[in-house]
């Protein structure tokens, strides 16, 4: 009680009388339901078709990846007595020169890559955010310093970097969680400027110093204040980095430095499908197609949260 | 505009070199190079590893392996491979083949990502900017792997029936032994080159065409614009003169900030057409853990990229008077 007191005071000073009213009389003839801005990001994005349809088939798809193994009649290993066959009721995708049924080999596939790309996010997102944050925040040398770093980062062509490090650690190579961490180490650089540049515009807000007058410590304000006016652009970069690792994986382990037999990728699929492309065509097709449609999905995916977030950015991925 | 030149320049040596340090311990951790020679049957005498050690410098500590290899570097003294072939002249040979393909991809989706993108702006949401939109997004979301291997299995074979002989190669940079008129050398380097560039090409423009649209639409909405119509311009003048010129300004950092992505694709893509390029030679570097073939390769990629950011960074401060040389 005492403390709505407190509130209608403080109003009063401030000679907010409109919202006085407002309190005092609740029940209106005309009432408009105050949106949050998770609301109205929210409608904005489920507005876009085309964003939704695609989450709904990116949904579908890794969970069939991450679980539809195990429920599907066949393991990636097993070995059945038709070879080569063309798909069928029995083997949906056919099944390759040994008798693995490919469509049970696409799920593995699907469920290495999906697992690489989301550890990839994950992890690049976090630690591109972080720090992006500190070099915008702090700006100077410790900006200068963190900016140099990704810089050295980026210098290096990312498929040869990946390349060695992945023929590194021999007992690891082609182990799938060593191949995302491989990728996330250099995938954090884009959202780092991202973040980097959203700080330093939103760090000369009157909100922050505010927030500062008010004795909040800088972690507060990086963490409180500024991170969440950056999420947007986080999300959707994160979301990017997705397809971009799933693209880099796929490539890696295509030309045989990613994740290796006796497992398998949709990479190495694709590679294994490919001497066959003329006479059996669905071992190329099919892994290659279930690429895209990963990528593709997480590609508007995340045109829509762009848009969904600020609707007036125009900025594309470079 | 000199001292900025030169200050960027300053910044980039140390970068260069702390990418040195970087590179030569990733490779100095990356396997045994001479685990070929120790694994063989029969064995290898003793005495033969020492002395390939030594002659290799495996024997002296990190610091002074470095530091031997880089005054070596610098002064383009690469090494020889583990089999004792002149690292520098290898990756020189390699390097042509792979330029070939990057720099005639790379003009390709520059031009292809130009049109595209100015003419869906400029005709924005109509069944145009749709189509250039999806072809963006679905080129965008495509393994560059892929959609070579697709060209080479189905595309050349559809495009020589098409010819009635074989105009379009799969394999390999060039015919073996080609000889004959220049015209016929000629045709035979563009039948080789035909598929892989497209390919490349396809994959970076679908990135840059919706940089282009982007910036397009962003000058379309500009005030200077609205003004240069107001005056009496043509719609067409304005496009070009006004429009265009302005905003393929941003168009230029971005293709040289993805040189290295291009260069990786090359590499990808070379794979799918079996040329005997830079890709092979990573693989091949990877694969017996050689020394000499890993640093040359990624220090000189390295600077490549490095080069041309700065040539990015140079030619925009060029073309747009207002950047502050910062």
């Amino acid at each position: 009680m005492a403390d709505t007191e407190g509130q209608e005071l403080r109003r009063t000073e401030h000679g907010v009388q409109v919202h006085e009213v407002a309190a005092t009389t609740p029940e209106r003839e005309f009432t408009i339901a105050a949106r949050t801005q998770t609301q109205m990001i929210l409608r904005r994005f489920l507005a876009h078709k085309l964003a939704v349809g695609s989450l709904v088939v990116f949904l579908i798809v890794v969970v069939a990846s991450l679980i539809g193994g195990r429920f599907w009649r066949y393991s990636y290993a097993d070995i059945t007595p038709e070879f080569s066959s063309p798909p069928s009721l029995k083997h949906p995708m056919g099944t390759d020169s040994i008798g693995h049924d490919s469509m049970a080999q696409i799920l593995r596939g699907a469920q290495k890559s999906v697992q690489v790309a989301l550890m990839v996010a994950f992890l690049a997102t976090t630690f591109g955010a972080l720090i992006g944050a500190l070099a915008g925040y702090y700006r100077s040398w410790t900006d200068a310093a963190l900016m140099r770093f990704t810089d050295l980062v980026l210098t290096i062509p990312a498929i040869a970097l990946l390349a060695v490090l992945a023929a590194n650690v021999s007992e690891t190579a082609g182990n799938w969680f060593f191949i995302g961490l491989v990728l996330a180490l250099l995938q954090w650089t884009y959202i780092a400027r991202v973040v980097r540049g959203q700080f330093l515009s939103l760090r000369e807000k009157e909100f922050v110093e505010a927030a500062r007058a008010l004795g909040a410590s800088d972690a507060r304000i990086m963490f409180r204040h500024l991170l969440p006016n950056a999420t947007g652009s986080i999300i959707v970069n994160a979301t990017i980095t997705v397809a971009v690792a799933i693209l880099l994986e796929t490539a890696l382990s295509y030309i045989g430095l990613g994740i290796r037999p006796p497992d398998t990728s949709l990479g190495l699929l694709v590679s294994e499908g490919q001497q066959a492309a003329t006479t059996r065509p669905w071992l190329f097709w099919f892994p290659g197609i279930f690429i895209v449609i990963i990528a593709l999905t997480v590609n508007f995916i995340g045109d829509g949260l762009r848009d969904a977030f600020d609707p007036t950015q125009t900025r594309v991925r470079a | 505009m000199l001292s900025f030149i030169i200050r960027r320049l300053l910044i980039t040596i140390p970068l260069v070199l702390l990418a040195s340090v970087l590179v030569f311990l990733l490779v100095a951790n990356s396997g045994d190079p001479l685990a070929d020679l120790k694994g063989r049957q029969p064995p290898v005498p003793p005495q033969v590893i020492e002395a390939r050690e030594k002659l290799i410098g495996l024997d002296k500590p990190l610091p002074q392996r470095y530091w031997h290899w880089l005054t070596n570097f610098v002064q383009g003294d690469m090494g020889r491979t583990i089999r004792g072939v002149e690292v520098r002249p290898l990756l020189w040979q390699r390097m042509q083949i792979t330029l070939r393909m990057v720099v005639l991809a790379s003009i390709v989706a520059i031009v292809l990502a130009i049109g595209a993108g100015v003419l869906s702006a400029v005709k924005q949401y109509t069944v145009t900017d749709y189509t250039f939109t999806f072809a963006g997004f679905l080129f965008l979301s495509m393994p560059v792997f892929w959609l070579a291997a697709l060209m080479k299995e189905y595309g050349a074979i559809r495009l020589n029936k098409l010819f009635g002989k074989q105009v379009v190669f799969t394999v390999g940079p060039e015919s073996p032994n080609l000889a004959g008129s220049f015209g016929h050398r000629l045709a035979d380097y563009a039948g080789h080159l035909l598929l892989p560039t497209i390919a490349l090409a396809l994959i970076s423009f679908a990135a840059w065409s919706r940089y282009q649209r982007a910036t397009m639409l962003d000058v379309l909405g500009a005030d200077y614009i609205r003004l240069a119509r107001a005056k009496g311009l043509s719609r067409s003048r304005v496009m070009v003169r006004h429009a265009l010129r302005n905003a393929l300004i941003p168009l230029v950092t971005v293709v040289a900030i993805d040189t290295g992505a291009i260069f990786g694709g090359a590499v990808i893509t070379e794979r799918v057409f079996a040329w005997q390029g830079m890709g092979a030679l990573l693989v091949q570097g990877v694969e017996t853990s050689d020394p000499n073939i890993l640093l040359a390769w990624l220090m000189v990629t390295s600077v490549l990229v490095v080069l041309f950011n700065l040539i990015a960074d140079v030619l925009y401060a060029v073309l747009d008077p207002r950047i502050r040389y910062g």
